[in-house]
């Protein structure tokens, strides 16, 4: 085992980097990381979008999350690899398109964990806030969004779990991540299924157990918060 | 100070509010009563147009609210509501609650109004909860820091929607003693309430509400001793018991 972290680690940890471009493990992580930092905004305001009472801009949320939630992240991928270049006339390199891909899919996902910690509050919060002379951006900002974030946070880390493991998908297509480093080195190695395909595994069990043990310390965080509890 | 004419309500073909008329005069206290579903909270709520209305006119202060053109933040910075359910923001200290408005609203800075909130909280008498967060507190504590909230605004006029049908009976003297100050300053206050005794003590006048309609304007004397309409009577000895 310990010969074969040695001559695979650096494939494992970072791909072919820094003679193409970063992948392994680093280049999951940075997938997942930009695939949800783009995602979350977009998401916010389609979760809000939903919630609004303006029609058009409520039924043109509406289409794209019940669109993107019921279509396979693969085909999202497929489309995007093989639409995009003949759109915009050019090449696009695989990680982009994942990366695109994994943004537009989330974003449904995400804008409905938004919705619905919106949805949740009360509606004698929103009744306060107009009552005090709070206008409906000043309400969202300073009354439901802290709320409804805070209470949202188990529900999104969640999503953030779910985002890395998705991200896997995206070796169908060339892009550098974990599971393309795992396939590479298996297609190598030939005789070491298992152990690469394990230590693939303990690779997201640990991320991904790390970040629901972080959610739940935040919740725990955020209660005491608001029962007033924390220092 | 408020004017009703001729206001109408409907939900679907429910008849909420059925002509309302009236006058609420500066400095007035004005007790809403009736049985549950007179439509007093309704009415109440179409003064800072928590409900909208679907005929007729209300006047605050000399200004058409249903204008179209009003600024309905203005308006509604301009008028005190106190919930039922208290409605502090969970996620706000209670000097935060307080200073919520006339920070996003009034233009104070941060600190003239935590300076404001901790002078509203004095006369509620709570000042030492100023950092405290609304959960900590027991409901006639919530009730009284919201009612601190609703003065912030500086407003001319207080609606109180059945502020202490929410309570522990042996909070509700707490809120009430807190209004009754507030009444004796000479603010205007609209009360919906179930609190008998309040109405004899502190109201100006009263109106008593029964299906959508004010079936009875009369001052406390007149309506205690003498009501006049049959279903007055009802409730009252109803709610006397």
């Amino acid at each position: 085992m310990i010969d074969f972290l040695q001559t695979y680690g650096l494939i494992f940890l970072v791909g072919s980097w820094p003679n193409g471009p970063l992948g392994g493990f680093a280049g999951t992580l940075l997938l997942a990381a930009l695939g949800l930092a783009g995602a979350f905004p977009f998401a916010l305001l389609i979760g809000i979008a939903r919630t609004s009472s303006y029609q058009p801009i409520k039924m043109a949320s509406t289409v794209w999350v019940y669109t993107f939630r019921s279509i396979p992240l693969i085909m999202i991928i497929f489309w995007a690899y093989f639409l995009v270049p003949v759109l915009i006339g050019m090449e696009v390199p695989p990680f982009s398109t994942a990366l695109c891909a994994i943004i537009v899919y989330e974003s449904a996902f995400l804008a409905e964990i938004i919705r619905a910690g919106l949805e949740s509050l009360p509606k004698g919060q929103i009744e306060a806030a107009r009552a005090v002379g709070l206008g409906y951006f000043q309400t969202l900002l300073s009354v439901q969004l802290p709320q409804a974030l805070s209470n949202m946070i188990p529900s999104l880390l969640n999503q953030f779990v779910s985002t890395i493991k998705a991200t896997s998908i995206a070796y169908i297509i060339g892009v550098q991540e974990a599971a393309f480093s795992a396939q590479q080195i298996n297609s190598i190695e030939l005789t070491g299924t298992l152990r690469t395909y394990l230590i693939l595994a303990l690779f997201y069990f640990f991320l991904c157990a790390l970040l629901s043990r972080l959610a739940r310390v935040l919740e725990r965080h955020l209660q005491n918060k608001r029962l007033g509890l924390a220092a | 100070m408020i004017q009703f004419e001729g206001v109408n309500k409907w939900y679907k073909k429910y008849h909420a509010l059925n002509n309302i008329c009236g006058e609420v005069r500066k400095g007035e206290v004005l007790v809403v009563c009736g049985p549950s579903g007179s439509g007093k909270s309704t009415m109440i709520r179409t003064i800072n147009r928590l409900e909208e209305i679907q005929s007729g006119t209300i006047t605050v202060q000399g200004e058409n609210i249903t204008n179209p053109k009003l600024d309905i933040n203005r308006l509604r910075a301009g008028i005190g509501f106190v919930f039922q359910q208290f409605n502090l923001f969970p996620h706000l200290s209670v000097k935060e609650n307080i200073a919520l408005s006339p920070i996003k609203v009034g233009g104070k800075t941060r600190q003239e109004a935590y300076e404001m909130a901790e002078a509203l909280l004095e006369k509620v008498g709570l000042r030492s909860k100023l950092d405290e967060m609304p959960s900590n507190l027991s409901g006639g504590q919530q009730q009284r820091v919201a009612i601190a909230r609703a003065l912030a605004q500086q407003p001319p006029l207080i609606l109180f929607d059945e502020p202490t049908s929410a309570l522990d009976p042996e909070m509700v003297g707490e809120v009430l003693n807190v209004m009754k100050t507030l009444a004796a300053d000479g603010m205007t206050m609209v009360c919906v309430t179930h609190e008998m005794n309040f109405a004899r003590e502190v109201a100006d006048r009263i109106w008593f509400m029964d299906q959508g309609e004010i079936l009875e304007e009369s001052t406390p004397a007149e309506f205690f001793n003498a009501p006049r309409h049959e279903r007055a009577r009802k409730f009252l000895s109803d709610i006397i018991h």
